[in-house]
């Protein structure tokens, strides 16, 4: 085991991934010289060269448009899409070309495309920066989406997605990039259908993904102060969801809180939540409880963003609540 | 004082329709008398109170439909001053400035539906426990699984909710006519196929048969009537179902109900008895401490609850407290049963029709009546070691009629 940061875990991935099959590259805004906005790639132009690791000019759409012709063509792109905020300018590529050429293709084509992009709130960068949209792309048939909240899977799951024949995107909190881990040193590609109980419990499933899960991990420490066991599922892959470790969890603990830093209406909690009803409604000792952000556009000042966001507190109240404590 | 609550009457009724009071305000009632009776979607049942005092007060009229748990009349219990009968006081009204919202009711005084969660209303049914005297302790005052675990723990085990069985629709005014509406047929129909469908998603089932010779028991049972007058003839189910019970004293744990995850034995051995309905449909009461009756209180017995069952007049207790159910199908001419148990049973016996078979014994092959009974019981809580003892038992006592 080393210790090791979130940053470092995905670098080490990209390393791997560029050192152990020639048809992949890196590209993206900075990911070059600048060694990317949160210094994934630093280091990895000098190894690797500008063929392999290549700036792209401020135009999202384009480059992830050309990531989708250089997948068609045989490559193995990974782009990177410096922030979720800025992936709604790729939509369309994203959406109608990524996502769909297999169909269209009548499965003549595939698209081993790999996305990463930075996601989430809580640094102060004000509304436009702030999104959570992992969500939305979730709804979106003929992708793979992604959400690594630990230093293993932040680099397996990328040596994973690159396997895929089909688009994977894969969502990095910006809040864990800095957060140290144990990585074991044979750590490779990892499992990308199920769903992780990160802690078992008994009381009440927290079931969350991405950099929540760390909130919900704190959460359930203090909880098992007051004598609450908290089981954290930590969803890891959104699309296609692994339903059913999720629905085991809740029929053990018969209560459930979902924790999602999207904003509530229409959230991707919205649908676990449907989930759980669909298939748990009998198991259920209290209403499914939702911990997700204010709907507001994230705030800047650092007590309004902090209000506006899932915290380890809010989690708190709200199974108490679910428990009937409050 | 107690309430008396609108009973449980199977494991899928959550309302019931007051037909009428068999008392009146300021009569006194004793336990197991018969105070009400109720229209359930699959029969007019007797309703038995279980508390000795004097009736003070009822609450639900004739024609009214109550959810299962609702309080329907109050009785004073020996010992109790007579109380005019008033509403509960209501509480002086919080000071309450016009700006702040009502404070919401307290979940005990509220009227209509109960609070429970999806899984304590499961799980209360399972385990028997009436929702109207639990207190909710979770969100907005719902009752929760551990207040359900929590009340099954301070009461007396009560009758489990057996769903068994579905008798004529005998409203008010067609009593008598046995008469049953398209419309009661299809809810007998689903009331069937809920628990049905329950019992072979939830009980691993698992099916044992053997061939018993009848032969001594039909010769006992011939000369026997010969010696009774044709009133008091017994059938040879009578035997059958007799034999079930002693059988059931040597392997008890065929005798429980499943009470959501564990089984519980019965000290009782209450016998639902499968009859079908002319109208379709089918319905297993108890016939109550088998073990303990002799044969010709058995039959007699046996004869009211056949009646009563196709005219629609049993009692709660009767369809709640079975704990294991015996079929019988050789008036149809079936030789071999495969039960499906009823919840929360754990076992169901099933025999077919007594038929001349060629039986060797002795090395030589000789006619002989011979009846086939099968086990069909829940592998969680036995196994099949368990199931062929109790076969085997079974076999036993029907060799030796005279000991029944």
């Amino acid at each position: 085991m080393t210790k090791i940061t979130y940053r470092e875990a995905v670098r080490d991935g990209l390393r791997e991934a560029l050192q152990s099959d020639p048809r992949v590259f890196l590209m993206g805004e900075d990911v070059g010289k600048y060694g990317g906005t949160y210094a994934c790639s630093k280091g990895l132009l000098a190894e690797f060269g500008p063929d392999r690791v290549r700036d792209t000019p401020l135009s999202e759409n384009t480059f992830v448009g050309a990531g989708i012709g250089a997948a068609l063509g045989g490559m193995r792109p990974i782009v990177e899409v410096m922030t979720v905020n800025f992936s709604l300018l790729a939509l369309d590529q994203i959406v109608n070309n990524a996502a769909t050429i297999r169909h269209m293709s009548g499965g003549q084509f595939t698209v081993p495309l790999v996305v990463r992009m930075a996601t989430g709130a809580g640094r102060q960068v004000a509304a436009q920066h702030s999104h959570s949209f992992e969500g939305w792309y979730a709804h979106i048939p003929g992708i793979t989406v992604l959400t690594p909240a630990t230093v293993t899977d932040a680099k397996g799951m990328l040596l994973s997605a690159l396997r895929e024949p089909d688009p994977v995107f894969i969502f990095e909190h910006a809040f864990l990039y800095p957060m140290e881990g144990e990585l074991d040193e044979q750590a490779g590609a990892v499992d990308i259908t199920k769903a992780a109980i990160r802690r078992p419990g008994r009381d009440v499933s927290l079931i969350t993904f991405g950099g929540s899960l760390w909130k919900a991990l704190q959460a359930a420490e203090q909880l098992a102060t007051y004598g609450v066991e908290a089981e954290v599922v930590d969803l890891r892959v959104l699309r296609p969801l692994d339903t059913r470790t999720m629905l085991d969890s809740v029929r053990k603990t018969h209560r459930a809180v979902i924790i999602d830093e999207a904003w509530r209406t229409g959230s991707f909690a919205a649908e676990i939540s449907a989930q759980i009803m669909e298939g748990a409604f009998y198991d259920l000792d209290a209403p499914v409880a939702r911990v997700c952000s204010a709907e507001v556009p994230i705030p800047y000042p650092k007590h309004l963003e902090d209000a506006a966001l899932p915290q380890s507190a809010t989690i708190v109240r709200t199974v108490k609540g679910v428990l009937g404590q409050i | 004082m107690a309430d008396f609550v609108m009973p449980i009457l199977g494991a899928d009724m959550d309302s019931g329709t007051l037909i009428e009071w068999k008392k009146k305000p300021g009569d006194r009632v004793a336990k197991g008398e018969i105070i009400a009776v109720v229209e359930t979607d699959k029969a007019a049942i007797e309703i038995e109170v279980f508390t000795n005092g004097v009736v003070q007060q009822f609450l639900v009229q004739p024609g009214e439909t109550v959810p299962v748990g609702k309080v329907m009349a109050v009785i004073r219990e020996e010992g109790e001053q007579a109380q005019p009968a008033a509403p509960p006081p209501i509480k002086p009204a919080l000071m309450t400035t016009p700006s702040q919202p009502p404070a919401p009711a307290p979940p005990a005084v509220e009227a209509g539906r109960l609070k429970v969660s999806p899984s304590a209303k499961q799980l209360a049914l399972e385990i028997g426990v009436d929702l109207a005297l639990v207190r909710g302790t979770g969100p907005d005052g719902a009752i929760t699984r551990e207040d359900v675990h929590r009340a099954a723990s301070l009461t007396h085990p009560s009758p489990s909710p057996v769903a068994v069985g579905e008798a004529t629709g005998t409203r008010g005014e067609d009593k008598g006519e046995g008469r049953v509406s398209a419309d009661r047929q299809a809810r007998m129909r689903q009331t069937i196929a809920a628990a049905m469908t329950r019992s072979k998603r939830e009980i691993p089932h698992y099916y044992l048969g053997t061939t018993i010779d009848m032969g001594r028991a039909m010769a006992w049972l011939k000369e026997e009537n010969s010696k009774r007058p044709v009133t008091d003839r017994l059938l040879y189910g009578v035997l059958l179902i007799k034999a079930v019970a002693l059988a059931l004293r040597e392997v008890p744990e065929l005798n429980a109900v499943w009470k959501g995850t564990e089984p519980v034995q019965s000290d009782a051995i209450h016998i639902g008895v499968a009859i079908s309905l002319r109208q379709g449909g089918l319905m297993a009461p108890a016939l109550h401490h088998v073990d303990a009756q002799s044969l010709t209180e058995l039959m007699r017995n046996l004869q009211d609850l056949v009646k009563r069952t196709r005219a629609g007049t049993l009692r709660g207790s009767e369809l709640s407290d079975p704990t294991i159910t015996v079929t019988n199908l050789g008036e149809q001419g079936v030789e071999t049963v495969f039960g499906v148990i009823y919840p929360p049973q754990v076992a169901l016996v099933g025999f077919g029709k007594v038929v001349d078979r060629p039986w060797v014994e002795a090395g030589q092959v000789v006619a002989r009546p011979v009846v086939t009974a099968t086990l069909s019981a829940d592998h969680r809580v036995t196994d099949g070691h368990r199931g062929g003892l109790f076969l085997a038992a079974l076999d036993r006592l029907l060799r030796e009629p005279s000991q029944l």
